[in-house]
């Protein structure tokens, strides 16, 4: 049980944790029996984050499916559905703490029928684990989850190579299949993905180091996590603020009140700031940030505050306060890569809403210039779209919304597009350039 | 820009937790017209009201309080219930399981059968009441199978149902609460928190809590493994030891379903201390009411239950 010292040495002993680095957000993927499951079960468990009775109900739920031992896959299938099936089906979230960092992470099924689920869990997260067992070497769905976590903008990839036990932990299988990886990583972009080999089964790598692995001289699975970037801790781009609400209170004392509030989505302000007013133009400089009672200075990408401005200016909800120096582009038309998540076809009849940051708008795909076929990663001519389909399109929009590429901006380059008629959301889109526009 | 000279900013897991939650609350606001924050006394419903502060002040919260309250809920909750909506001036409604047993539409079969189940049905009754679009809950993803896969925003058909098997998507941080008349949406702000966030939090923002949290002397006798507290509802059995012994809630709700767990932390650090080192989940050790089989939660979901 070494792995569990490990992991409550930083555990609270009371209060709040002296060092606290913040929320890392990962999503586990894998084909079918690559043991993801498993491994998840293995981080919560060398964790504690599954306690005694949790663990019982486990047990018994174990010996019901007939199983020897404790099957920690069960753990993450939460629905009756799911339990009978022994699939999962939905995006499960789950979270372990070290004391020094929490841990969200999002469960994405590895069925290639749900590629929607993998989108959904992939567009919250900071790193990807990708799960290759050992006996099977790289699969379709490896690739295809590679290119879907970089589709999604996830720059934390990391290949990890499970079943180790099952080879006899030779290193030739691991070397190899990064040898494979890292070449195919390089045909699509990704900068410097991690590899780790390890077995969730015994333990080895996630979270100790183990005894048959000495031969690899990396960081544990555990320690990786512990150690990788969180995507919004890059404050360095320019600042976007979207307006979720006015405050305009219009009580004793407060008459004069009028702030912004929002979640700041990318860059940092500081009061005296000029910013930029979309739509309606205007350039102004912040008075104030508030949380409460406190008073900032300044703030940064993921803190949600309320905004005070010098001028008194027509803002409402849906606008975007953004950097002066450079601001986003205003659209009218979209060239985005989609990824239709409803079970109803696309069907052009049907009114869409666009719906990005607090904005919302009526939007038309004017064209759809092909589907990403998920075997060779090629574009490939389109009549329709169906679930699960990824494809280039273009859009048309009925008021302009205010953009980033996806690439450089993670907020302001992504939208939802949701049916006016059933409410559903239909479809996730990542802006890839404004045409005739700036990005 | 001025902002590169600044001592650099970093998040630590409670800022973050925090801001995504005021986030939610937010948009709640935003794209309903008639939201309501479900608000009990209880530890987490506190913190709800802590972050709703932090979204909307200095305007007062863009939504009444609701408490449905199935009139078995400890005096001491109640007291700060009452008072804490006084203190930060907001509107609280309540509705009891009782005006659903005059009208009829709760049977129950035993007079101290636990009322948790019931509960679905009166709140259904004040969202026609009211016309509520929206609730706003302090459920928690780590507090149960089902909850780990239901969304932040969460769809609500006519009935109240969900349907754990048509969610609509969620990607990044792009809510969708659109309806249609009759149906609502239930939006959780503090999904993504577990029971020691819930802790560390209340200890950072100095919240006060029921007495009932702390470490106190209680009469209770063991039964099926969990500690029972001996009340006027739920007095000893034949044959059952009362002992009085140093006990706290985990979790706080209708009496003849919640149960206390040992112990003798009597500060919120000491609680924290044993919340990061316990070995039972919070609703394994003190809900009598989830135990009754593997996707009881998922079932009463479906049917309404928050």
């Amino acid at each position: 049980m070494s792995g569990l010292q490990a992991l409550n040495a930083n555990l609270p002993v009371s209060g709040l944790p002296a060092v606290d680095r913040g929320v890392l957000r990962f999503l586990t993927c894998g084909s079918v029996d690559d043991g993801k499951s498993t491994l998840i079960g293995r981080l919560l468990y060398d964790s504690r984050a599954i306690l005694a009775d949790a663990l019982h109900a486990l047990e018994a739920s174990s010996r019901k499916r007939g199983l020897a031992g404790i099957d920690l896959s069960l753990l993450t299938d939460g629905l009756s559905a799911e339990r009978e099936q022994g699939i999962t089906i939905d995006v499960a979230y789950r979270y372990f703490s070290t004391g020094t960092r929490k841990f969200i992470i999002a469960d994405a099924p590895g069925h290639a029928q749900y590629t929607r689920n993998m989108v959904t869990a992939a567009s919250t997260a900071d790193l990807a684990l990708i799960l290759v067992d050992a006996r099977k070497g790289v699969q379709e769905q490896t690739r295809r989850h590679a290119a879907l976590a970089h589709l999604l903008g996830i720059r934390n990839l990391v290949f990890v190579v499970n079943k180790l036990d099952l080879v006899g932990y030779d290193p030739r299988v691991f070397e190899a299949l990064q040898g494979e990886l890292e070449a195919f990583s390089r045909s699509l972009g990704v900068a410097r993905p991690a590899f780790v080999p390890i077995s969730a089964l015994v333990g080895y790598m996630v979270v100790s180091r183990g005894s048959h692995l000495d031969w690899y001289q990396g960081p544990t699975l555990l320690e990786l996590l512990e150690a990788a970037q969180a995507d919004r801790s890059q404050a360095g781009r320019p600042f976007r603020f979207p307006v979720q609400l006015v405050c305009r209170p219009r009580t004793a004392g407060q008459a004069e009140f009028r702030g912004y509030q929002g979640r700041i989505t990318s860059g940092a302000v500081a009061v005296g700031d000029p910013v930029r007013v979309l739509p309606a133009g205007h350039t102004t400089r912040v008075a104030g940030l508030r949380l409460l009672d406190a008073k900032l200075s300044h703030a940064v990408a993921g803190q949600s505050v309320t905004l005070l401005l010098e001028d008194e200016l027509d803002i409402s909800r849906g606008d975007l306060l953004a950097s002066v120096v450079a601001p986003p582009a205003r659209a009218l038309d979209l060239e985005a890569t989609l990824c239709w998540l409803s079970e109803r076809p696309f069907d052009p009849a049907r009114p869409l809403r666009l719906r990005h940051t607090t904005r919302e708008v009526k939007a038309r795909i004017t064209d759809l210039a092909g589907r990403l076929d998920l075997r060779s990663l090629a574009l490939e001519p389109a009549a329709g779209l169906k679930a699960n389909d990824i494809a280039e399109v273009r859009l048309r929009l009925q008021a302009p919304v205010f953009v980033d590429p996806y690439r450089a901006d993670r907020a302001t380059g992504a939208f939802v597009l949701v049916d006016e008629a059933s409410h559903d959301t239909v479809a996730a889109g990542l802006v890839r350039a404004v045409p005739g526009g700036r990005p | 820009m001025t902002t590169t000279q600044l001592e650099p900013i970093t998040l630590t897991h409670l800022d973050w937790l925090e801001a995504e939650a005021i986030h939610i609350l937010r948009e709640v606001a935003g794209q309903c017209a008639h939201p309501a924050l479900l608000f009990s006394g209880g530890k987490d419903s506190l913190v709800l009201l802590r972050l709703a502060e932090k979204a909307f002040r200095p305007a007062s919260f863009p939504f009444p309080l609701l408490h449905i309250d199935t009139g078995h809920n400890y005096g001491e909750v109640l007291e700060l219930r009452d008072r804490r909506a006084a203190e930060l001036g907001e509107r609280l409604l309540v509705r009891t399981l009782d005006d659903s047993l005059a009208r009829g539409t709760i049977v129950l079969q035993r007079p101290d059968q636990g009322r948790n189940a019931f509960q679905s049905i009166t709140l259904l009754e004040a969202v026609a009441e009211f016309g509520f679009d929206a609730l706003i809950g302090g459920a928690r993803r780590d507090e149960e199978k089902a909850r780990a896969k239901e969304r932040v925003f969460s769809f609500r058909d006519a009935f109240g149902a969900w349907d754990p098997k048509s969610q609509r998507p969620e990607l990044w941080d792009l809510y969708n609460a659109r309806i249609h008349p009759g149906e609502h949406i239930r939006a959780f702000p503090i999904s993504n928190w577990t029971e020691l966030d819930v802790w560390q939090y209340i200890e950072r923002e100095g919240l006060e809590l029921p007495e009932i949290y702390f470490a106190h002397e209680r009469e209770v006798v063991r039964r099926g493994g969990a500690l029972v507290p001996v009340t006027a509802l739920t007095p000893s059995r034949p044959g059952e030891q009362v002992e009085r012994i140093s006990v706290r809630f985990r979790t706080v709700g209708d009496i003849p379903c919640t149960a206390p767990v040992a112990s003798r932390a009597a500060t919120v650090a000491e609680i924290i201390a044993e919340t990061a080192t316990t070995s039972l989940t919070e609703r394994g050790a003190t809900r009598l009411d989830d135990q009754t089989s593997e996707a009881s939660m998922e079932q009463r979901k479906k049917e309404g239950y928050f």
